[in-house]
């Protein structure tokens, strides 16, 4: 009963009401990826990806601060962070990071305040949910049941 | 000394002396190094891990054989294409797959030309490893 229940929850927060677009199907192709000789693999490239959008982010920050902003490399920071955010389904902030390529290509320093700061929001956002995610699975094994893999479709 | 660069090929054996193919994954970021040795281990690929165009180089030169090369566009010390074209030179025949997030054709048409097999887009899946690695097979 407890592991049904939390499995509705896993389901729920994933992919349901909660999910509001959150993760998206490249995020299922991690779980699939994930087995008994690498059982931490989603949570190692989670990690990874938060360390790597961590360092572009402050990055960002600082050219953005610049009194003459280079958009070239304001451009180069967003296309990486766009690129590990798709790699994991972090869909909304890999959409985040389309509007502020456009930013970019107008030299619209405005645009790219505004899109740093949604980065931002959308990535702790993510995170947040992801960490959910991870302490259900812990809960979920812990009580004997096994992790929801999501189907591809 | 030869008159011509050394052909070097892709090996397909392992120690075991079953078939087994090697790629190599060159990426300045871990984590699509860490994402794409998942995706090639999860095929049964024995995979290695280069974090720049010049490192590739190096294990080529230093004797290492490899099947297939995934290798990023945008590194520092040595991009791609600049490994791609210092590879061929090399006479390294292996089959080398560009890979990037820009989806422009002139970033794909500056990877052709170095020499690259194959283009694909970041982020790769499991879907399109499959084909990849289906058509080595026919090939």
């Amino acid at each position: 009963m407890e592991v049904s229940r939390l499995q509705r929850r896993f389901f729920k927060i994933f992919g349901g009401v909660d999910g509001k677009g959150f993760l998206d199907a490249q995020f299922t192709e991690l779980q699939h990826l994930q087995d008994e000789n690498n059982p931490n693999f989603v949570s190692e490239v989670v990690s990874l990806f938060f360390e790597d959008s961590e360092r572009l982010l402050n990055e960002l920050s600082r050219t953005l601060d610049q009194q003459i902003v280079d958009f070239r490399k304001v451009d180069a920071h967003v296309h990486q962070l766009k690129g590990s955010s798709a790699s994991i389904g972090a869909q909304r902030v890999k959409n985040v990071c389309l509007a502020f390529r456009s930013c970019c290509d107008e030299n619209n320093l405005e645009g790219c305040l505004g899109c740093l700061q949604q980065v931002r929001q959308e990535c702790y956002l993510v995170k947040n949910k992801l960490d959910a995610l991870f302490r259900l699975e812990q809960q979920i094994l812990a009580a004997g049941g096994a992790v929801p893999i999501m189907s591809k479709d | 000394m030869g008159s011509g660069p050394e052909k070097i090929k892709g090996s397909t054996s392992a120690s075991s002396g079953k078939n087994v193919l090697r790629a190599l994954v060159v990426d300045d970021s871990k984590f699509h190094r860490v994402l794409q040795t998942a995706l090639l281990r999860f095929f049964k690929v024995e995979t290695t891990a280069a974090e720049n165009g010049k490192e590739a180089v190096d294990l080529f030169r230093s004797g290492s054989n490899f099947d297939i090369v995934l290798m990023d566009k945008e590194m520092p010390v040595m991009d791609g294409p600049e490994a791609t074209r210092t590879l061929r030179s090399m006479g390294v025949d292996a089959k080398i797959v560009g890979i990037t997030a820009n989806a422009s054709s002139e970033s794909k048409a500056e990877f052709m030309e170095a020499g690259i097999d194959d283009f694909l887009l970041k982020p790769l899946t499991a879907d399109n490893v499959a084909s990849l690695l289906e058509n080595m097979g026919k090939n």
